[in-house]
């Protein structure tokens, strides 16, 4: 396999993003920065109720509303295929969801029309003015009650609101706890979050009638694979369907999905001979992208009463929303498959139900499924450390396997690649000075003054990964090219949207090829340009975009070495690249400039022999397993019992993502992480009334977490490499969120621990807290 | 996120928009910061017909000082009091509370005025201004006439101004004394509206003794009010911690708190004890310093 270079120039270095001058000077284009003459702008008709019957749409009023040119419902598309699934579970229930709904609406701000105008102001006048005529029903809002017998179904069609059932067993569980000292049990919910990422959806489609073909700028993650659906859906050939991202301002996972609107403008565009633009509104995003999290369940936990564990069950009802979306079902078996985290668990089981509910689907959001994982397990090993009476720090440390345990095969049925997690527990009980720390808990407590201190341990799945293991497609493709004048070209397969890679990747080349990182351009987000790609999610996008990028490098330096060998008459194997030149290594006098090579690749009026004129290769990069960063947060915070405010006094983190190719964007990953998963911890939960309707779907009543709410973060590391790709790095994107999440809700339930309190459910927001002192009084 | 549509009116002068209101009455509404307007004009909450922006109307706008008292203009924005020298030396309770409302974007644009006139019940403004018993001067076809805080507030975004009359100044009195004043805010986390606001000013006497004392809550009610109970119970009494206590615990009295998402009756009425104790706690402190 191929190795990063040995004393790398770039790599390694906090090199500050090539991407940034353009987006903070404005010059960065979204889609809807994308103008092209004769567009048609479209806004969607959506649903008022959570679950209604259609009697009948109107569009009447529309008649002679100037600009107006075409209102398509469900009956117009029926040629159109359904929004694409994937990464089912055997025997789920697949429910078809229409690109508009047709009888029957299932959640508030389904689309039912689509609205076609000259301007986007008259499209959005124009759809206020259709009437459709809802015959509102009973919705399906809570899990528990959604299996409940005779409750409304979300789909007639079932039996039940069951969409799927799925358990994983490891060792034997009962069993396990039978021999257990100690039985712990929590009941737990993980509401629903939404991704807000900062751009809405937004999609721009251009069908050329001359050409026939139809390119597609869209806001999203997976270009090809949109690519892939749309083309199936709408009935064209995928090579005469171009996706493009242009600047995507973020995704979380949420843009990892084919939505209804983007087949919408991508027919309507073709119907109509013209380009359609659609951009999602904030309220639309709210109601209409799909939400993250959606679990509610117990978790069971056996251990002896020195702390070792033994068994572990958590039993959980999972809210899919009405429909599916690409991952919908897939993300709750990731929380299956990491539910032993990074301790000896030698028995666990997951069983997971599946529920509908009138809801927009669940789906990928930032740690998609591992950060449930991870709260469930952190919070019932502070519950269990309560029980048996031993320092949280300690009964983690007790149960982590030894770094000389590695590869470590789970319960779960996985194998942890490398970990030190002992190691990072450690640096950051150092770090944060934790005996320290719990001494000024005790003298606070004197003063009235409620500390609290939050640890958590965690293991992530990652750097997805072995395509057999995620049901196809866990490669990833890259392009280099050597330019003629000597510059480089890098085309990826990988779909960054603001992690970064634009400079990482450039990093990966510079000392691939010993030139300077001005010299290289990283392309991505053109189906028409880079190799066929698998796209950005999962924190694969360093790690396995990032490795096919650096075999791919590896074969143009093998054919580049071969003319440099034929010029300076020496032999390939022999050929160094350094400083922009090429010269041999056992006789350094020997050089040439990178460029001149380049040069004599392409006007080929010599080949060395048996090669090809030409400097450009590609490679798909498969990795061989998943990689599972690690790390330990430690969290102190102050609560005010008396009105439930909480300050995250200090913020302390290592995190082990092994091998890291630029520390800035590492520690911008980890920031970013933080503080969204303490943004769930302390403040987000999206919430439906009874009848269905989203009820604070709006950023004055939704809270996203601000600067204001945290202190400087405290960050290091530990470095323990994967051997599971050439850089042995193990991905970051989400490690943070992952990490902080438990936490922080760790160090509020530490705080109160005087009031007798032992579990909160998230957000921790104020009342809650006033409520859970107020109730039980300090005790003690 | 797109209005409906709406025509725009800029008059140039005082007299022009009370005619053009008048005019208008029906379906004109006055565009000021915009903070507040825009945005439910954008969830289409609101459609109105006809928008007349007072921005440009010279007089409006400004902070002078008449004897004893601030005189700050209607369409003067929060950062402008939050920063201005005087405010911050003779009333820096308004200051600190100017400084508290939203973030930077909105304190940039929102007005006092149009924050005072929208009526949310959960502004900030409104628990400061009566408790610096604040006069409210408003213009209408008749000329102007005032009112005290206390009474311009009638009920969630409903004030006992006119139709036809625009907020044009505000008068907040500045007494001399061993004074102090507090502004403690439980935030609604998203929008940075208060839960609970609670403004207190204190005068103590020379023996140390509360002189009078002034409060104001908002976000608590369906209208911001002024605490009397609490007051009463401190006129004229040392400011003991069993006092203030004691009188804090008045601080919902006739009151029927507001229940929300970001707050049950019961939790609002806990916050408003809790914060008007610790209000009154740090205005004695910095009365007696």
């Amino acid at each position: 396999m191929a190795k990063a270079p040995a004393a790398p120039k770039f790599i390694g270095s906090p090199i500050k993003r090539r991407e940034d001058p353009k987006l903070l000077r404005g010059l960065a284009r979204y889609v809807d920065d994308i103008d092209l003459p004769g567009t048609l702008h479209m806004a969607i008709v959506r649903s008022s109720f959570g679950r209604a019957g259609i009697r009948s749409v109107d569009i009447n009023a529309l008649t002679d509303l100037p600009g107006v040119v075409a209102v398509y419902t469900a009956a117009d598309l029926e040629g159109v295929g359904p929004v694409p699934v994937s990464g089912l579970v055997p025997d789920a229930r697949v429910p078809v969801q229409p690109v508009l709904a047709n009888k029957e609406v299932r959640f508030a701000g389904e689309p039912v029309a689509a609205v076609i105008c000259e301007t986007r102001y008259g499209a959005a006048d124009a759809a206020a003015l259709v009437d459709v005529d809802f015959e509102p029903k009973e919705a399906v809002v809570d899990l528990e009650k959604a299996l409940a017998p005779g409750a409304p179904k979300v789909h007639e069609d079932y039996d039940d609101n069951v969409a799927f059932n799925w358990e994983l067993v490891g060792g034997d569980v009962e069993k396990g706890l039978a021999e257990a000292d100690v039985i712990v049990k929590q009941k737990i919910v993980n509401g629903r979050v939404v991704p807000l990422a900062l751009e809405t959806r937004g999609v721009l489609a251009s069908y050329d009638p001359g050409e026939e073909k139809l390119t597609l700028w869209s806001s999203t993650q997976v270009p090809h694979k949109l690519r892939t659906h749309i083309a199936d859906q709408i009935g064209m050939a995928e090579n005469r369907v171009r996706v493009i991202t242009p600047e995507v301002g973020g995704g979380f996972g949420s843009k990892l999905n084919i939505y209804r609107e983007e087949a919408l403008a991508a027919y309507i565009s073709r119907d109509l001979g013209r380009p359609v633009k659609w951009i999602e509104s904030r309220s639309e995003n709210f109601l209409a992208t799909i939400h993250g999290r959606g679990q509610m369940g117990e978790v069971e936990m056996g251990l002896m009463k020195d702390g070792t564990l033994i068994a572990l069950r958590y039993t959980v009802l999972a809210d899919c929303g009405a429909y599916y979306q690409y991952l919908t079902v897939a993300i709750f078996t990731l929380t299956g498959l990491m539910i032993p985290g990074p301790y000896k668990l030698p028995n666990v089981e997951m069983k997971v139900t599946g529920v509908f509910t009138n809801k927009i689907a669940t789906d990928a959001y930032r740690g998609a499924g591992r950060p449930e994982a991870t709260y469930v397990l952190e919070r019932i090993m502070d519950i269990a450390a309560a029980e048996i009476g031993m320092d949280p720090a300690e009964i983690r440390r007790k149960n982590f396997p030894a770094k000389s345990e590695f590869p470590f095969a789970t319960a779960a049925g996985l194998s942890y690649d490398s970990g030190d997690y002992a190691g990072a527990l450690d640096k950051a009980l150092e770090n944060a000075g934790y005996a320290d720390m719990r001494r000024e808990q005790v003298e606070a407590r004197k003063e009235g003054r409620y500390l609290g201190i939050g640890l958590s341990t965690y293991v992530e799945v990652c750097g997805m990964g072995p395509s057999a293991a995620l049901g196809g497609q866990g490669w990833e493709s890259a392009r280099v090219r050597v330019e003629p004048g000597g510059k480089v070209t890098v085309f990826s397969g990988a779909s960054p949207h603001g992690q970064g890679q634009k400079t990482s990747f450039a990093q990966l080349v510079a000392d691939g090829l010993g030139v300077d990182i001005n010299n290289i351009e990283v392309i991505h987000g053109d189906t028409d340009t880079v190799p066929f790609g698998v796209g950005t999610f999962g924190s694969r996008g360093t790690v396995v975009g990032g490795s096919a990028v650096v075999i791919a490098c590896d074969k143009v330096k093998e054919k580049m070495a071969r003319y440099a060998a034929m010029k300076l008459e020496a032999d390939a194997s022999d050929i160094e690249f350094a400083g922009g030149k090429v010269y041999v290594r056992s006789a350094p006098e020997k050089s040439a400039d990178f460029a001149e090579i380049a040069g004599l690749a392409y006007s080929a009026m010599e080949l060395p022999p048996g090669t090809d004129p030409g400097l450009e290769e590609t490679h798909f990069f498969e990795p061989p397993n998943f990689t599972f960063p690690f790390g330990a947060h430690v969290v102190l915070a102050e609560v005010d019992p008396a009105t439930g405010d909480v300050k995250i006094l200090r913020y302390v983190a290592v995190d082990d993502v092994g091998n890291q190719i630029n520390p800035l964007l590492v520690a911008g990953q980890i920031h970013g992480g933080i503080a969204q998963g303490a943004g769930q911890a302390l403040e987000e939960e999206i919430l439906y009334d009874t009848g269905g309707q989203l009820i604070n779907g709006s950023l004055m009543h939704y809270s996203l977490p601000k600067a204001g709410l945290f202190p400087r973060f405290e960050l290091d590391h530990t470095t323990t490499p994967t051997d599971v790709n050439p850089l042995g790095a193990k991905g970051v994107g989400e490690a943070g969120t992952i990490g902080s999440t438990p936490a922080v809700v760790n160090a509020v339930v530490d705080a109160l621990s005087p009031f007798g309190v032992r579990h909160l459910d998230m957000p921790v927001r104020p009342e809650r807290i006033w409520r859970a002192a107020a109730a039980k009084g300090e005790q003690g | 996120m797109i209005p409906s549509a709406f025509e725009y009116l800029r008059p140039e002068t005082l007299e022009e928009a009370i005619r053009l209101l008048q005019e208008n009455s029906e379906e004109a509404v006055l565009l000021a910061g915009g903070h507040s307007l825009i945005p439910i004009l954008k969830a289409r909450l609101a459609q109105p017909g006809i928008l007349i922006d007072i921005s440009r109307i010279p007089g409006l706008k400004g902070i002078g000082r008449e004897d004893q008292a601030l005189l700050i203009g209607g369409m003067t924005t929060h950062h402008e009091i939050e920063s201005d020298p005087e405010v911050n030396e003779v009333c820096p309770l308004l200051a600190e509370t100017a400084s508290l409302i939203g973030d930077v974007q909105v304190r940039n644009r929102g007005t006092i005025g149009g924050s005072l006139s929208h009526a949310d019940p959960a502004a900030d403004y409104p628990a400061t201004l009566i408790a610096l018993d604040a006069e409210f001067v408003v213009t209408g076809p008749d000329g102007a006439r005032s009112y005290r805080a206390e009474n311009f507030f009638e009920g969630p975004f409903d004030t006992a101004m006119e139709e036809n009359e625009i907020l044009t100044s505000i008068i907040v009195p500045a007494p001399q004394g061993k004074i102090g004043g507090a502004y403690c805010k439980a935030a609604q986390q998203a929008s940075g509206f208060a839960v609970c606001g609670v403004a207190v000013t204190v005068m103590l006497s020379d023996n140390g003794q509360i002189e009078f004392a002034s409060i104001g809550i908002t976000g608590v009610s369906a209208s911001p009010y002024r605490a009397s109970g609490v007051e009463s119970a401190l006129t004229g009494q040392a400011p003991t911690a069993e006092t203030i206590e004691a009188a804090a615990d008045r601080a919902t009295e006739d009151i029927e708190p507001i229940e929300d998402l970001y707050g049950s009756a019961e939790f609002r009425g806990h916050l408003a004890r809790v914060w008007t104790k610790r209000a009154l706690e740090q205005a004695v402190k910095m009365a007696g310093s």
